[in-house]
């Protein structure tokens, strides 16, 4: 593990940008390409960098094996409760237009908060199949 | 270059070279996507197929021996499976409205959510608001899809605790 410098330094250079990249396309999916699920590929794919360059033992570190697990239906929920929101507000299931004091607005809210829901599950998903996969090759 | 690459994926029988082919095919097919102006598509195939993909199956190959293993029956009953399939897809190709006709479902529908997203959700990216607004309900169940693959991915790989039987 001692000859990777290159890979060492070029993946801390990188992966900034690629979390970055990540958030961009997360947040700017209303304007441009992308949405929740590319954006939570593209983290997910930055943490899996990280274990593959130094270690699954620091990437576990960072992002904790439970951390993961708990985020992968916790995005489910946040859209579930997007839904049962716009119900409570006097809509239909998943209907944003009363979640804020326009339509528009609630429109924006609602599928802000969808698309985070949607980013928590992918990231979370892609990362713990890779650690399930990653764990047990260290375990042979 | 596509079929050139699913040639050299069937032929190679060294499988990191195979891992390697798909990754490339992934990008060659996201500029498909990217030709027929589908960019949230091409983003999808190049950070799932290329990115996550490869390296799942590298991942993978890590586990099992890198050659490709002699087939142990005859070249018949694959045969019959993929011409099978190949004809059933045929067969399902044939029922989609023609390419680039002007009456297609799509051209019917599509410039009314083009019309309706601005004003309505304040969104410019149709596909967005299609996706996360209009069609929410789809959205949903493809959350709870993913949700499911990695669950089921984790009870079958997820080392179970050392006493074995229960629930594991």
């Amino acid at each position: 593990m001692r000859l990777d410098l290159i890979l060492r330094v070029a993946t801390k250079l990188i992966l900034p940008y690629m979390l970055l990249f990540a958030l961009y396309v997360q947040f700017h999916g209303d304007y441009g390409a992308g949405g929740g699920f590319q954006a939570g590929v593209i983290a997910g794919a930055a943490i899996i960098l990280y274990a593959l360059v130094f270690g699954l033992a620091a990437a576990r570190r960072i992002v904790p094996a439970a951390l993961v697990e708990t985020m992968m239906p916790l995005g489910v929920f946040i859209y579930a409760a997007v839904g049962v929101a716009g119900w409570l507000t006097g809509g239909d299931y998943l209907e944003y237009n009363h979640l804020a004091r326009d339509p528009v607005h609630g429109q924006e809210w609602g599928v802000f908060l969808v698309e985070l829901g949607v980013f928590v599950t992918v990231s979370a998903t892609m990362v713990a199949i890779f650690y399930a996969f990653a764990g047990r090759g260290r375990a042979r | 270059m596509l079929a050139v690459t699913t040639v050299a994926i069937v032929r190679v029988r060294n499988l990191f070279a195979v891992a390697v082919l798909t990754g490339i095919y992934s990008f060659l097919m996201a500029t498909v996507l990217l030709v027929l102006d589908a960019p949230d598509v091409a983003l999808t195939e190049a950070a799932v197929g290329a990115g996550i993909g490869t390296v799942l199956i590298v991942g993978a190959l890590y586990l099992t021996k890198t050659d490709e293993a002699r087939p142990v029956h005859g070249i018949l009953l694959p045969l019959v499976v993929a011409g099978g399939t190949a004809a059933a897809l045929l067969f399902g190709v044939s029922e989609t409205p023609p390419f680039g006709d002007p009456a297609n479902p799509v051209h019917a529908q599509g410039p009314d959510y083009v019309a309706r997203s601005v004003p309505e959700t304040g969104i410019p990216n149709v596909v967005s608001s299609v996706l996360a607004s209009y069609r929410g309900f789809d959205t949903l169940g493809e959350t709870v899809v993913i949700f499911t693959a990695g669950i089921a991915v984790l009870m079958l790989l997820k080392r179970s605790p050392p006493k074995r039987g229960g629930k594991g």
